[in-house]
């Protein structure tokens, strides 16, 4: 068969035996002797992101070790790669090829994985621009918490049979099963990319950075921490400057540096012993009422805060202007995430039930009822 | 069961929620739904009924509920899947008079609207802000976007701004329990599942769509259209794979072979190279000076796969001849044809010239001819077979030809849907694509979110009993163990 050609062909760039390093088989046994015996799970992988999330007690199960890049197909812009490859180590072989993950994902270590990034559903500074995390998933292997193999998706773009299983694996902290295997879209890398700059306050940068959304402007990031934005612009270097003249912005010279900076939680802000809130709002609401510095990224659709703020106060102020409010980091026996209504939440417990009928996956991480 | 209440009695209850004039229950009013646009499958239901407000749905779910009666919720009714086929116990449910766009919002670029409301009506209203709603599947002056929601449909320029479920940032769902689950905001993220997904493109079988909010975007800058013909099919399928490979991703890339180009020549003289065995359209945007190199270097790949002739076009007015006749092809195809059935496949790009040959045999094999015009960047094929229906034997000889075809699709590592869904139409080919554990899955998010089994029953996701009647098809790609055994 043609994939199991693909499986084979050692025509990349050095990785390591694919067959040593498949443990979905050894990874599904013990899920299903913990589902047996009524055994909590607590996934890990890298361990870069365990301050995300709620706080839970449980038998440790790391796949780290089910690593390695599955197939990696440059003309169909698509790569799969077992979970617990590193996330350096994609971007790296893609590279190569002159090519990016389009979410540009966060990185908060260098052991972080890739399955474990699915997991969180965290995208980065691209993610406004060029699509979320959830929108790049062509593909993904699950284990249930019945520690049955699940396929769902493919390695093609369009794709509508069945429910769309593997997108819900995004973001859902391995609360709806482990994730073996991920395929995911690419892009062509950019040309060229520069990034200007401007003083401003935060009220008129979320008017300016809204302004240019609604124009053609080839812009793949936006960065604004309290008095100076940050612009990233992609493409052509002459496309960049008749673009960058038009905006009227000063170029900085490390425009690399910078987002690497970004993307790290690298800035200085994020140095804090504060509480470190995430807040999606729609992007071009004005100013919060929320005491505390902020930064903002994604055209003003993503807010931080870091702020020890009553809880209530931080959501009520957030809901007033559509939004939801994530504590990131930070200790607290708080909820982390945005509460559920009563409808939504009653149709979550019927997916858990149904992915991880015996509550062992990550039992809580997301909600205490999840 | 759903029969414990006579269709009369089952009148008057929605008589007292809805306008008698929105209850219809005669046959001759019942006629107009009986089919989508997948016409081979035909079925009357026992009721249709248009409400225009959700209190007036909601109050409908709660009836149907409580007598459990099956709801097929239709938009336009363009689905090409069977989506929309009618079920002979349930009603059907017409949402085409919630059509208003509620808002459009030029500060957050997004529209909220109703499920009633057109797929361009959405771009139309969002023109005097310079924006627009990206997806543009071919019937998008027809189709409603709760329809697109429910198929998660696609169109010629989602190679690159996606298919629907990319474009879409809320829904506001109303349950089989009679509840409003809000998914979503103009806002990027939320918390809790990826809702907006599994309920994109589940084929109204988890929830009914009241409302969506869509992303919308600026126009680009500039476009330029280019036709590349080749004598070769092969060398147009390594002409796609060149351009892709190139870093370029074209806003469309669309192929059109042989007899495609022939029809749509009879039909509206788009001036395509009469004697190539392919063409491709290729659609380009950005900037001025970007946009002219990737002209050029498009241009160059074309030439390097040995086109016979590219041409770009000069002005909008020559672009839109060129799309023209593409657009047109389905129409083209019917006149040379008492009736034809269109596939919906999706194939790795690089398989394209191989599974393009197979199809051939397959063609020939089954005596039927079939044209191919497809998205060819994004590898979804949509073959064309044409068929008589009125020769005995040849509508299933046709079904047969279409289901192989999908086959072929998988085994090549594609999808048996791209783009149409899975409807009543694919549901066999589903047992090819999915194991018993994770049809079983699908069943039972099916089953845990809608117990009684009545939003849009019997579409999407086969019975494991029908995949086992079918023989274990999954594992053996394309061959059938009972041919005999009818194949819907």
């Amino acid at each position: 068969m043609y994939i199991m050609e693909n499986y084979l062909t050692p025509n990349f760039h050095g990785f390591s035996d694919l067959r040593m390093n498949d443990y979905a088989q050894e990874i599904a046994d013990k899920i299903l002797t913990a589902y047996q015996q009524k055994q909590p799970l607590k996934i890990t992988s890298g361990k870069t992101k365990q301050f995300y999330g709620r706080k839970i007690n449980a038998e440790i199960l790391n796949v780290k070790n089910h690593s390695g890049v599955v197939e990696y197909e440059p003309s169909e812009l698509y790569i799969t790669a077992r979970s617990g490859t590193p996330l350096s180590e994609i971007e790296r072989i893609i590279d190569h090829k002159n090519q990016i993950l389009p979410f540009e994902p966060p990185r908060f270590g260098a052991s972080a994985t890739i399955g474990g990034t699915v997991a969180c559903g965290l995208s980065g500074p691209r993610r406004a621009y060029s699509g979320s995390l959830s929108d790049c998933i062509l593909g993904a292997d699950v284990i249930n918490g019945k520690g049955e193999q699940l396929h769902f998706g493919g390695r093609v773009m369009k794709n509508v049979a069945g429910y769309d299983v593997s997108r819900l694996m995004c973001g859902a902290l391995g609360t709806l099963g482990v994730i073996t295997s991920i395929t995911l879209r690419l892009l062509p890398k950019p040309e060229n990319e520069q990034t200007i700059t401007f003083e401003t306050s935060c009220t008129e940068a979320i008017e300016k950075m809204n302004q240019w959304a609604n124009t053609p402007l080839p812009i793949s990031a936006t960065f604004h921490d309290m008095n100076t934005l940050y612009v990233r612009l992609s493409g052509s270097p002459s496309t960049i400057k008749s673009s960058a003249k038009e905006m009227q912005g000063e170029f900085i010279e490390k425009n690399e540096t910078f987002w690497e900076t970004v993307k790290k939680h690298k800035h200085p802000f994020f140095d804090t012993e504060l509480p470190l809130w995430r807040i999606s709002v729609p992007p071009s609401t004005p100013e919060l009422n929320i005491q505390g510095e902020c930064l903002m990224e994604w055209s003003g659709a993503l807010r931080w805060y870091a702020t020890d703020s009553d809880e209530r106060a931080i959501r009520t102020e957030v809901e007033r202007v559509g939004g939801q409010a994530t504590l990131f980091k930070g200790n607290s026996t708080q909820n982390i995430f945005h509460p559920l209504s009563k409808a939504s939440m009653k149709f979550h417990k019927h997916l858990k039930q149904v992915m991880d009928p015996g509550y062992i996956l990550n039992p809580g991480k997301m909600f205490a009822e999840l | 069961m759903s029969t414990s209440i006579s269709t009369a009695d089952l009148s008057r209850e929605f008589c007292k929620i809805l306008p008698r004039a929105s209850v219809l229950d005669r046959e001759e009013q019942l006629k107009p739904y009986e089919c989508d646009a997948l016409t081979a499958y035909r079925q009357l239901p026992r009721l249709a009924l248009l409400p225009s407000t959700n209190e007036e749905i909601q109050a409908i779910v709660n009836v149907c509920r409580r007598y459990e009666i099956p709801i097929v919720a239709r938009g336009a009714g363009t689905s090409l899947s069977g989506g929309a086929l009618p079920h002979s116990d349930g009603i059907l449910l017409n949402l085409a008079k919630l059509n208003n766009i509620l808002e459009i919002d030029p500060h957050n670029r997004t529209a909220t609207v109703q499920p009633g409301v057109r797929n361009l009506a959405i771009s139309e209203a969002a023109k005097p802000y310079g924006l627009y709603y990206a997806p543009d599947p071919s019937s998008q002056i027809a189709c409603t976007i709760g329809g697109n929601i429910a198929e998660n449909s696609g169109g010629v320029h989602c190679l690159k701004y996606g298919l629907t479920i990319h474009n879409i940032l809320a829904l506001k769902i109303l349950t089989i329990e009679g509840e409003i689950l809000e998914i979503g905001g103009k806002n990027l993220d939320s918390s809790g599942f990826n809702l907006l997904s599994l309920m994109t493109g589940s084929e109204g079988m988890l929830g009914i769509t009241l409302e969506a909010t869509v992303k919308l975007l600026p126009h680009p800058h500039d476009r330029k259209v280019m036709l590349a013909a080749f004598d070769q099919i092969q060398n147009a399928g390594d002409a796609v794979n060149g351009i892709i490979s190139n870093g370029v991703i074209p806003a469309g890339l669309e192929m059109l072979d042989h007899l495609t180009i022939q029809a749509t020549e009879m039909y509206c003289s788009p001036g395509y190279p009469p004697n190539a065995a392919a063409i491709l359209i290729c659609e380009l945007d950005g900037y001025d000076e970007e946009l002219e190199v990737q002209v050029k270097r498009v241009s160059d790949i074309f030439h390097s796969h040995h086109a016979i002739e590219v041409r770009i076009a000069k002005d909008e007015q020559e672009a839109e001849l060129l799309w023209q006749g593409r657009k047109a092809s389905f129409p083209a195809l019917g006149n040379l044809t008492p009736d034809y059935y269109c596939m919906d496949g999706t194939i790795p790009r690089k398989h394209l010239a191989l599974v393009l040959d197979n199809i051939n045999k397959l063609s020939v094999k089954h005596g039927l001819r079939v044209a191919n015009v497809f998205h060819a960047g994004d590898g979804n094929l949509h073959p064309v077979i044409l068929y008589d229906a009125n020769v005995p034997g040849e509508l299933e000889t046709a079904e047969k030809l279409g289901g192989e075809i999908l086959e072929l699709c998988v085994e090549v590592g594609g999808t048996i849907t791209g783009e149409h869904g899975v409807g009543v139409e694919k549901l066999n080919q589903m047992c090819v694509q999915f194991s018993n554990a994770e049809l079983e899955t699908f069943l039972a998010i099916k089953n845990a979110l809608d117990k009684k089994q009545l939003l849009n029953p019997g579409k999407a996701v086969p019975t494991l009993h029908r995949c086992a009647e079918l023989g274990a098809m999954h594992v053996h790609h394309g061959k059938l163990p009972h041919p005999e055994l009818p194949r819907f």
